[in-house]
């Protein structure tokens, strides 16, 4: 599978073997994790929604565009949704070039475009309520230099 | 008929996930004038516009964009996925 979208958790360790078992010819392979931040204790949980319709297509559109602007030999995405705690892994994206620095600019492509184009909106809740989180307009910059 | 879908904020605030709406609304601008009227909460919702995305059969679209042959039309706030 080269996009996931689960509620469950995943295992990064095995995902990665799994990912770099099944390209050949890698010499880089980059890993990025998205984590549910402890803001010492102001976070009970966050809350991901998503549009599940939309949700796998919009992600594979990232990963294919990712795949055409780099020399990738491989991409995987693992993003996931419902109720999770802080400290648990809410996502994973894995890219594999022969060199590192296509590794290194597809993966952080692909963060950039699943925080603002893939349909996911989360919500913090704390001991005080809840709250969406706000998308910031540095996120919709950081897309302008792709 | 078109299936419309709420997320987030959009949904919490208009009280429903989805509604059926019979219109003959040629843009999405026209639908977001129609679906102001249905209610207070929707007039709200859609009060600013600037903060509303659409995505138009599961693609994301600008808000002036055209209906023609849509089925499903999503409202939902700038997403914040990753």
């Amino acid at each position: 599978m080269t996009v996931s979208i689960q509620s469950s958790p995943f295992d990064m360790g095995a995902e990665v073997r799994r990912f770099a078992n099944s390209v050949s010819g890698a010499g880089a392979i980059v890993t990025f994790s998205g984590l549910v931040r402890d803001d010492g204790g102001k976070l009970t949980a966050m809350e991901i929604e998503h549009y599940p319709a939309m949700t796998e297509r919009a992600v594979e559109a990232i990963r294919v565009e990712a795949m055409e602007r780099w020399a990738l030999l491989g991409a995987v995405i693992v993003h996931r949704y419902g109720r999770l705690e802080p400290g648990e892994q809410i996502m994973m994206v894995a890219t594999a070039a022969r060199h590192r620095a296509d590794a290194f600019a597809a993966a952080e492509f692909l963060m950039d475009y699943l925080k603002s184009r893939a349909p996911f909106w989360k919500k913090e809740i704390g001991p005080d309520g809840e709250q969406w989180v706000a998308a910031r307009d540095d996120d919709e910059e950081a897309l302008a230099r792709w | 008929m078109i299936d419309v879908l709420y997320f987030a904020w959009l949904r919490e605030r208009i009280g429903e996930r989805s509604e059926q709406i019979e219109t003959d609304a040629a843009t999405v601008t026209e639908l977001v004038e129609e679906l102001r009227t249905r209610s207070e909460a929707h007039a709200l919702a859609f009060s600013d516009m600037t903060a509303v995305r659409v995505a138009i059969d599961q693609d994301l679209a600008a808000l002036d964009a055209s209906l023609a042959g849509a089925r499903e039309v999503a409202f939902f706030p700038p997403m914040t996925g990753g």
